[in-house]
């Protein structure tokens, strides 16, 4: 499978052609609302908000916020931002609802704390592990989208942003600087394994209601798995002894008895500490 | 670029955003341009107690707006048209006030077409083509 954060940055990436292609192919466009559809189900906005799309390119997910019937507690106000200059042309010619901004989302979000009530990011937050530069670093980049994304949303907001990892490590470092920016963060993967999986980082800001996952975002609804990978905090060094330390020994012996093996009594000389080596 | 969004809009510079002259934003050589949208009751309501009506005061005298009560932030008066909307949702042949029409009409209808936004602390100036604002900062910037 080609990845285009490969070949060219997405400034450049997204010429005029492309975008073309990107807002015209029939295919791309499915995909595009399934996976925004998907996210807005996950943002459960219940009523008229204030939304960002980060990597909005021609606002094919800002037409969708746009159109959400009043019965269904829309129609919803976005600010998008994108990098492509192409894309954002396509996006005029269009003449979306929402104010477009030309910037890059690796350079922070310049909006005041509290602004939004969701955020919504759909195929964009992997072009920020590129970086394009010796000056940067894609941790930093991260950190910087990450740090204003959680300033900007107001507490209690959502944000879900659908990305193509490229491989477990990616998933990881992406995952861990919105952790590391105070997000609660979950990862939900729709057809896993499979040639169309597609992973959402779902992240919450503040005061959720804590059950079930830690953005609270699943509960309620029918085939999903929750895996917690949290670390299980200091419970596990409580237990544990110190490498090499007499009851660590002690404790080996009495594993390997367990499975049969041959083992040597204890002794006074059991894991006692040898003098010092001159 | 609808005023509503300038209202939320801060200098991009990381050594400026924690500083309060950052804050708003001012329009140079500004054109505007009026949009008509739909009446968004619900929207209003939960956008306004969000809105820096300090900073919306400035914007509108720097853009020689005249339509805006110059005495303005009176809570008062805003939570008048909330509390119209409130009904409004009740009962949806209700008209909304005047006041919520007005702003509606500032705020969602009303944007920057081209021109410049300047940040008060830096004097960084940010270009809005086409109601497009350029958010791209040199590296060296950042």
């Amino acid at each position: 499978m080609s990845r285009p954060e490969d070949t060219l940055p997405p400034d450049l990436f997204y010429n005029d052609t492309e975008s073309r292609k990107y807002t015209t192919s029939s295919r791309i466009r499915h995909i595009q609302a399934t996976m925004t559809n998907r996210a807005l189900e996950l943002l459960d906005l219940r009523s008229p908000s204030l939304v960002l799309d980060v990597g909005c390119g021609s606002g094919l997910s800002g037409e969708i916020l746009s159109s959400i019937s009043p019965s269904e507690g829309g129609p919803h106000t976005w600010i998008g931002l994108d990098i492509s200059a192409s894309m954002l042309g396509v996006a005029l010619e269009k003449d979306v609802d929402g104010d477009l901004f030309l910037a890059d989302a690796g350079q922070g979000v310049p909006f005041r704390p509290g602004t939004f009530d969701a955020a919504i990011s759909i195929s964009a937050v992997q072009w920020l592990c590129n970086a394009e530069s010796s000056e940067e670093t894609a941790q930093g980049r991260l950190g910087r989208f990450f740090n204003g994304l959680y300033a900007s949303l107001r507490r209690g907001g959502r944000a879900v942003c659908q990305f193509y990892p490229k491989n477990d490590d990616q998933k990881r470092m992406i995952s861990s600087s919105a952790i590391r920016a105070g997000f609660g963060a979950g990862l939900l993967e729709d057809d896993p394994g499979t040639k169309s999986a597609k992973v959402y980082l779902v992240l919450t800001v503040g005061g959720g209601d804590l059950s079930g996952d830690i953005t609270g975002v699943v509960s309620g609804m029918e085939g999903v798995d929750v895996m917690d990978s949290r670390r299980k905090g200091k419970s596990q060094i409580k237990h544990g002894e110190q490498k090499g330390s007499k009851a660590w020994i002690v404790k080996k012996k009495e594993q390997m008895e367990r499975k049969g093996k041959i083992i040597k009594a204890n002794s006074k000389y059991t894991g006692r500490k040898r003098r010092p080596n001159f | 670029m609808k005023l509503l969004t300038l209202n939320f809009l801060t200098c991009a510079r990381k050594t400026c955003k924690s500083l309060p002259a950052a804050f708003p934003l001012h329009p140079k050589d500004a054109e505007l341009e009026v949009v008509e949208t739909d009446f968004n009751a619900p929207f209003l309501r939960n956008i306004l107690g969000r809105l820096e009506w300090d900073a919306l005061k400035t914007l509108c005298m720097e853009l020689g707006l005249p339509n805006l009560p110059p005495s303005a932030p009176e809570p008062e008066a805003l939570l008048e048209p909330g509390a119209e909307m409130a009904e409004l949702e009740l009962e949806r042949e209700l008209e909304p006030t005047q006041t919520a029409r007005d702003l509606h009409n500032l705020l969602l209808e009303t944007g920057i077409k081209e021109g410049k936004l300047v940040c008060g602390n830096c004097g960084h100036e940010y270009a809005v083509k086409e109601g497009i604002a350029n958010f791209l900062l040199p590296s060296h910037l950042v």
